[in-house]
């Protein structure tokens, strides 16, 4: 999964980037190719640096933390799943349907290896907040120079 | 059957900029079902707790405004694929609802707003006697 770096500043883009949603979102289901989330599939992630910790965050509405699984493998990969289910009342006549419900899998690379005994996970208001932190051996080592 | 439409139809990735703050609005996605004694419209706000939220209901227009506080102090960011701003989406109601009834609650990002028909909107079984 590569990292990829963009953003949306440029007005043309955007409304370039919103007709490749609205066809994307015409032909595609959930988690089949690029959706909902931007290029890489669903949830939408947004990853930043902070020092030797990396934190990663997604969207998740009408999720609780434990319909939520958070993988850390291979030392810098992190993978995302979870299922979200419908709640269908009984007897109910759809109006409008625009959320969507399946089952979600996204797997990220991480830019540097992470201690996978030092990641933290919370879920409030429906947005999924990991912090990891970088793994000693990645972490930069400053080496003395000595005069002579 | 309740007719709810919707005033302000634009896509989550189209940014409407807002005039007294300066900021972008998204459009939640909404699910709005209905049964025999209620509608129920589900809202996805994430970022949103229950006491970020302004439901306001006035004139047979349901108004939903989500404040989300920013999360992302100007980071240097790795991977963007989505922006942070406050949710808006306005219904038209009509007047089979029961205003005074509105209920809503705010759960993991999830609002979900319960519209209790008014009596006289609620569908009756009507017995057929043998003349």
């Amino acid at each position: 999964m590569r990292s990829s770096r963009w953003q949306s500043f440029n007005p043309v883009w955007s409304q370039l980037q919103q007709f490749q949603d609205e066809m994307n979102r015409l032909f595609d289901r959930w988690g089949n190719g690029s959706g909902f989330g931007g290029p890489s599939g669903f949830p939408a992630l947004n990853v930043w640096e902070d020092g030797n910790d990396l934190h990663v965050e997604a969207e998740l509405p009408g999720l609780d933390l434990k319909e939520v699984e958070i993988y850390v493998s291979g030392g810098n990969q992190l993978t995302i799943k979870g299922e979200r289910k419908a709640k269908l009342p009984e007897k109910g006549v759809w109006h409008r349907q625009e959320r969507i419900f399946g089952s979600f899998n996204r797997s990220l690379t991480l830019p540097f290896p992470v201690d996978a005994d030092k990641v933290d996970a919370h879920l409030e208001n429906g947005v999924l907040h990991i912090q990891l932190t970088k793994h000693e051996s990645a972490r930069p080592r400053k080496i003395p120079v000595k005069a002579e | 059957m309740a007719n709810i439409t919707n005033t302000a139809a634009k896509d989550r990735s189209e940014a409407r900029a807002e005039a007294t703050r300066g900021g972008v609005f998204f459009t939640p996605r909404v699910d709005i079902v209905e049964t025999d004694s209620e509608l129920t419209l589900f809202a996805e706000v994430p970022g949103v707790g229950p006491e970020d939220v302004d439901l306001r209901y006035e004139k047979g227009e349901l108004v939903l405004h989500g404040r989300v506080r920013p999360r992302q102090q100007n980071q240097t960011m790795v991977l963007q694929e989505y922006e942070e701003g406050d949710f808006y989406r306005a219904f038209n109601i009509s007047e089979s609802i029961d205003a005074s009834r509105i209920t809503a609650e705010c759960k993991n990002g999830l609002l979900t707003v319960h519209l209790p028909k008014a009596e006289s909107a609620r569908p009756r079984q009507i017995s057929v006697r043998s003349a």
